[in-house]
């Protein structure tokens, strides 16, 4: 900061001064005595410490390459090896820029070659240094994986010293950032040589393997399952990490320890209701929300919390009533303060640069609580302006608050209470339309998915929505390539299609276009495939509606429905097509398109007397349609379906052991009585 | 004690503690390192060999040392001075109980006290019990009690709100707790589980439930509301039931309270809370029935955890009390207060080679200060007719004038010749061992209230590394003095050769005086003189119930086949040495106007003293505030 703040004016007059200092200390490196170099390299070390602009000349006049040869030299001496490793080192602890040149001259396969040395000393300066420049955000931490004899080397330095198991510890917590590298790590037993560190005398050690196995076990089953088995000193691991978490520990061990046994409780290692998790790690996680936290431990502490009970109820009830985290995480919107601003302009610039990541984490950990528990959802939207500040982090600049915003609301919405009363008053539709209009997938999804939920019946937001002009929107949503979207235009269309005015209808069918909608029929996704069928239905369902689209589109739909029943679906696929069917068969002009199908009657047919329940109802339910018998035509429809062989079948049925179907059989025997005369003449005992 | 304001006490508190503690961590440090002052046994050296090391930090203390086991008064201010009492006061009604062994206890109170101990060890029970049950005194008629007053069953008609009755815990909470938990576990929740779990202070209406009034608070099953004096609830947590777990906990360094359901912290409920709150349940309608855990069973949630959190928060802000500009006054202090603790235990060597390296003057003769060490090492080995003869010789008057001192050293020469110890009957018995005592020498630095046996254990071991300091100047002292006064007469060089050596021998059997016949008419004789010694002393100052009790417990000694398991066994055990040896070097001290305290010790004492003071006022951080924990 002073350095920064010196150097702007001063610059021009100090620099060429400086860089002659500075070029003295380089033309030291190339002097011809051995002994000269090395002192020229101790004194180098000694003006760089603390110096940031030394460092900068230092690097800009070419002092790197020439210590990077010289570390590399077998003919060097390893005391002068050892100081080459140290100032780089020191150099790596400058600027970004720094590390980024030094990086650029291929540091770090040098450095990797020098742990091969025997040398612990120089190994240790080898790794100080290579784990500065590497807990830095500007190293590709791929760099570590290219040759594949660094990891097995590391893993075996691991034993050498407290120094080294530090920096190595350091660098894998680091450098593990996909799911290859942990298995990378994994595989060359990362988990057996590093649990041991655990229980290391020194702090430094114990806190880097604890990050180790966090960023070890994040979302990564195998690791979980093996670390829950793994035994420290005759101790299970998930206990180590529970004594971690004791309050007296430094908030930062207990915080990571939480994440530990969150990640093994996330990948099903640990049981969601083991007391580990509900009486330590959940708790430990709260405490970190609170006021008393910095703001960096409450954001870290809220994300994990939300991520620990995300799938599980009895998580979040727990959660909601302790230490009262609903209305602590209230202030976490409470930054910048209004106090910071006027007495502190560091704590301002400070609070600013967490302002954000507070609010999104609060948004996140409130989407979480609320997910599954009505009261719960009721208790958030109480809590002191928190739909202002749903409808404000809506819009806000940083698409992570966005993104936070709308899984907060979108879990909000699944509440039919909410959804008729706060979301209405607040007007959360006009945020959320003008989120959709143009935004990264990531939100479009989210955003997307509490649509529909804003698009249902009984939501007082549906009027205003559809006067919007939402369906192009939807519409065009059914048109990504992302199937999560996909899905969520046509759910929001489906739901919106339910029990819609023709005029509606008509418009959804005209925006989507036929074409369209085939192709989602086709969808390679089951999701969308079945919210598609469900538009269908909704679209095909009181007669006047049936009747006026079947008579436009038609042929299409038979063909569809054809194709879908010929194909390999699941169940649910195929209730869903019949039961469309069955809406065609309750048209007064559709009726005619199955009637004259013979091919479709067979497929009823067989589907009356499939193993599935399901099926054999809603195909039932088609042919009960067909032979009701108020309407035209009854008569010549329950003709050719007794010729057909229906009557053995519905009459088989009324004998089935599941009540709903017997019952539907039932009904459609009555409209056809004569049927049962039939009957009674070939079963001459009869049914009741 | 001027008492301003409680706030400003506790930061005085603090700071007195601050800079006694400062002081101990020095002395204790230096006791921890492991290179060590080795007394050379050579006769012409009087100075020891320091190892290399000028720097006092890295020397370890291995004299033998005297441990005092309490001090008798305690200086505030220079103003006041209290008596303190002996070093059972931490823990007296326990102790009463386990030494006496008269109470049959069963499983659950023995489990109760443990439970108690642990997590309040700075309660003084005898001053401020803890609440161990319901009061069957204290509560509203409608309230029934069951199962040793710890199951709360309701047994009113319960048709309005003023049928609502409350039971108090027997004690109210102390301020020396620090934290204070109890549960309430809900049995049946009845007809409509209008049930209260909270606390009040003495002489709030009964019936009522905690929270209806002034002083009083309360957690309601039925809506889960927080009453804080008053008849309108705050919405506070979940409503509770049949079969959950209630938790109260007081804060009583911040003056708050927090309840659990099932093991988890429901967050604060109240805060500013008043002093001197009792436990309490309310019921109001039939059939609901509680049971409480005052520690009786383990607790559903971990109290224990979130006092850790506090020690470490009290102990951190003791450490971080700023010391402001006296930087260099501290220093000086500290090396003064460790110097005056050396010279006060007469560790001679050790006090020089100290004095020299931090540049400062020992304020008393070293010949004085080696005719009180030998005083000292014939009390702590058992000898203490030898003892009671050596301080004649070398201070005339001192034991003339103070009879009781004078008795109380002849009362443990008896003792020590039940022990078989005194040289008196030593001879007698023909026995070859010069010394069964096993006193360890050990660099033991203050009286603690409580002898640790691990740590005894630790320094006995030690004990073959130890040399004596006594070989140096067995021809007696004769040093003449250039400046200061000498203490004492310094031309009896006693002879100290015969109780040298033998300090590793520990002597398995025991046997009444060794065992010898003699010896023990011996004992039986000097019995008498003690006896006539005590009617004497009684004809001419007056009755003295000190005194009484000191002779009967000696003489009950002989009541036993095996003085050594019995219930007044523990006088025998050499740890009993050290008050009276602490006692003797304290009055040879005063009858030359030097302290009979050293100030090390006295900042110690007052230190505690200022702790138990916080107790009383109120201030809870006194509970997380131990002394022992700085003494390592």
């Amino acid at each position: 900061m002073m350095a920064c703040l010196l150097e702007a004016p001063l610059r021009i007059s100090v620099l060429s001064e400086v860089t002659a200092t500075s070029r003295h200390y380089v033309d030291r490196l190339f002097d011809p005595d051995p002994q000269n170099v090395l002192q020229g390299v101790i004194d180098m070390k000694n003006a760089v410490i603390g110096n940031n602009r030394q460092k900068a000349n230092l690097i800009v006049l070419g002092a790197v390459p020439r210590l990077l040869y010289l570390l590399q030299q077998s003919s060097s001496s390893l005391e002068l090896r050892t100081e080459c490793a140290v100032v780089l080192g020191s150099l790596a602890m400058g600027t970004e820029n720094n590390i980024k040149s030094l990086v650029d001259c291929h540091i770090i396969p040098a450095l990797l070659q020098g742990l091969l040395c025997s040398d612990l000393i120089f190994i240790e300066a080898c790794l100080r240094c290579l784990r500065t420049v590497f807990i830095s955000p500007v190293t590709p931490v791929q760099l570590l994986y290219t040759d594949p004899t660094v990891i097995p080397h590391l893993m075996s330095l691991l034993s050498r010293s407290q120094h080294t198991q530090e920096y190595i510890t350091q660098i894998f917590a680091h450098c593990c950032k996909t799911p290859e590298h942990q298995t990378v790590l994994f595989n060359h037993g990362a988990i057996q040589n590093i649990a041991p560190l655990l229980i290391s005398p020194s702090f430094k050690v114990r806190m880097q393997a604890l990050k180790c196995f966090s960023v070890l076990a994040y979302e990564n089953a195998q690791v979980s399952m093996t670390l829950v088995n793994v035994l420290v000193d005759g101790e299970q691991l998930s206990q180590v990490f529970v004594r971690m978490m004791q309050r007296d520990k430094p908030i930062e061990m207990q915080l990571t320890a939480a994440k530990c046994l969150t990640y093994m409780c996330r990948a099903g290692a640990i049981r969601t209701d083991d007391n580990c998790i509900v009486l330590k790690t959940l708790p430990c996680l709260v405490r970190m929300c609170s006021k008393e936290r910095l703001l960096e431990e409450r954001v870290e502490g809220a994300e994990t919390l939300a991520y620990l009970m995300e799938p599980d109820i009895e998580l979040q009830r727990i959660a909601s009533v302790t230490d009262h985290l609903v209305s602590m995480l209230a202030d976490y919107f409470k930054y910048p303060s209004s106090v910071s601003a006027i007495t502190d302009i560091k704590r301002l610039d400070h609070d600013l640069k967490h302002a954000h990541e507070l609010r999104q984490a609060a948004f996140k950990l409130y989407a979480s609580l609320g997910s599954n528990d009505e009261d719960i959802r009721k208790k958030i939207t109480e809590t002191e302006n928190m739909m202002d500040r749903i409808v404000s982090g809506l819009s806000e600049s940083s698409i992570k608050v966005r993104l936070a915003a709308v899984r907060c609301l979108h879990s909000l919405s699944r509440s039919v209470q909410q959804l008729r009363t706060s979301f209405h008053d607040h007007a959360v539709w006009k945020p959320l339309m003008k989120l959709l209009q143009n935004a990264p997938d990531e939100v479009l999804v989210m955003a997307s998915s509490t649509l529909c939920n804003l698009l249902l019946e009984f939501s007082p937001s549906k009027e205003p929505i559809l006067e919007s002009g939402v369906i192009e929107l939807l519409c065009s949503l059914t048109q990504s390539d992302s199937p999560a979207l996909r899905v969520n235009g046509i759910w929001a269309l489906m739901n919106m299609a339910f029990q819609a005015d023709q005029k509606v209808k008509v418009e959804i069918v005209r925006a989507l276009g036929t074409e369209q909608l085939f192709r989602l029929l086709s969808d390679p996704d089951t999701n969308v495939l079945m919210k598609t069928l469900g538009l269908l239905r909704n679209l095909l369902s009181t007669r006047p509606h049936i009747d006026q689209v079947m008579s436009s589109h038609g042929k299409q739909i038979m063909q569809a429905v054809t194709l879908i029943l010929e194909g390999e679906h699941s169940i649910e696929v195929k209730e869903q097509t019949l039961c469309i069917l069955a809406n065609i068969a309750d048209g007064n002009t559709a009726k005619e398109l199955i009637m004259t199908n013979d091919d479709m009657l067979q497929k009823i047919k067989y589907y009356m007397g499939h193993s599935n329940v399901k099926l054999q109802l809603a195909a039932t339910f088609c042919i009960s349609n067909l032979i009701w018998n108020e309407e035209d035509g009854s008569q010549e429809r329950q003709d050719k379906l007794r010729d057909m062989g229906f009557v053995d079948i519905l009459h088989k049925l009324t004998q089935a052991s599941d009540p709903n179907l017997c019952d539907r059989a039932k009904t459609a025997m009555q409209h056809t009585p004569w049927w049962i005369e039939a009957l009674m003449l070939w079963t001459p005992f009869g049914e009741s | 004690v001027h008492i301003f304001s409680q706030s400003h006490l506790c930061l005085v508190m603090y700071q007195v503690l601050k800079e006694a503690v400062c002081g101990l961590i020095a002395v204790s440090w230096l006791a921890s390192r492991p290179i060590r002052i080795k007394q050379a046994r050579n006769l012409s050296s009087s100075s020891p060999v320091v190892s290399d090391s000028a720097r006092f930090s890295h020397w370890t203390l291995i004299e033998s040392c005297p441990a005092k086991d309490s001090w008798q008064a305690v200086g505030i201010g220079g103003r006041n001075r209290i008596a303190m009492s002996g070093p059972s006061s931490g823990c007296g009604f326990l102790m009463s109980v386990v030494v006496h062994g008269d109470l049959a206890l069963n499983e659950q109170e023995k489990e109760l006290n443990q439970r108690l101990k642990r997590l309040y060890p700075a309660v003084n029970e005898q001053e401020t019990p803890l609440p161990r049950s319901w009061s069957p005194k204290d509560k509203f008629s409608y309230i029934g009690l069951s199962q040793n007053n710890l199951r709360v069953h309701y047994k009113g008609h319960g048709k309005t709100p003023k049928d609502a009755a409350s039971v108090r815990a027997t004690h109210p909470i102390p301020a020396a707790c620090g934290v204070y938990y109890f549960e309430v576990k809900i049995i049946s929740k009845g007809r409509d589980g209008y049930m209260g779990i909270g606390l009040s202070a003495q002489g709030v209406n009964m019936n009522r439930l905690p929270g209806w009034d002034k002083h009083s608070y309360g957690y309601h099953g039925d809506d889960g509301h927080s009453f804080c004096s008053s008849g309108t609830g705050q919405p506070y947590g979940p409503t509770f039931t049949t079969g959950d777990v209630i938790g109260c906990c007081v804060n009583l360094i911040n003056n708050t309270c927090f309840y659990t359901k099932n093991g988890h912290s429901l967050g604060i409920a109240f805060t500013d809370l008043p002093p001197n709150l009792y436990p309490t349940v309310g019921l109001q309608t039939p059939g609901e029935v509680v049971d409480a855990n005052f520690g009786q069973h383990p607790f559903v949630f971990d109290i224990e955890d979130y006092m850790r959190e506090w020690r470490t928060k009290i102990q951190a802000q003791i450490d971080r009390f700023p010391i402001g500009e006296r930087e260099g006054e501290w220093q000086a202090m500290i090396q003064k207060m460790v110097a005056s603790y050396l010279v006060h235990h007469s560790y001679c060597a050790t006090a020089e080679a100290f004095a020299k390296s931090t540049d400062q003057a020992v304020h008393e003769e070293l010949a004085s200060i080696k005719n009180r060490q030998k005083i000292q090492k014939l009390v702590l080995s058992g000898r203490m007719g030898e003892a009671i003869e050596t301080t004649q010789q070398l201070y005339p008057s001192l034991l003339e004038r103070n009879q009781d001192l004078l008795f109380m050293l002849k009362v443990r020469q008896f003792i020590e010749m039940v022990n078989g110890t005194d040289s008196e009957v030593r001879c007698l018995g023909g026995r070859s061992p010069k010394s069964q005592d096993c006193y360890p020498g050990s660099p033991r630095l203050f009286n603690s209230p409580v002898h640790k046996a691990s740590s005894s254990q630790t320094y006995q071991t030690g004990t073959a590394e130890v040399e004596m300091e006594l070989d140096h100047f067995s021809n007696g002292v004769s040093e003449s003095s250039s400046n200061g006064f000498l203490n004492g007469s310094s031309t009896h060089g006693i002879d100290l050769e015969e109780c040298d050596g033998d300090m590793g021998e520990i002597i398995i059997w025991r046997q009444l005086c060794g065992g010898s016949q003699a010896a023990i008419e011996r004992m039986i004789q000097f019995g008498r003189e003690l006896q006539s010694m005590s009617e004497h002393l009684r004809r001419e100052r007056g009755k003295n119930s000190a005194n009484k009790k000191m002779l009967k417990d000696a003489f009950s000694l002989l009541a036993y086949s095996d003085p050594w398991s019995s219930p007044v066994g523990y006088q025998l055990d050499s740890i009993q040495r050290e008050p009276v040896c602490s006692t003797l070097n304290s009055a040879i001290l005063e009858t030359h106007n030097l302290p009979k305290q050293p100030p090390l010790a006295l900042s110690v004492g007052q230190a505690a003293q200022c702790l138990s003071l916080m107790a009383r006022t109120g201030s809870g951080s006194c509970a997380f505030a131990s002394v022992d924990d700085y003494l390592h």
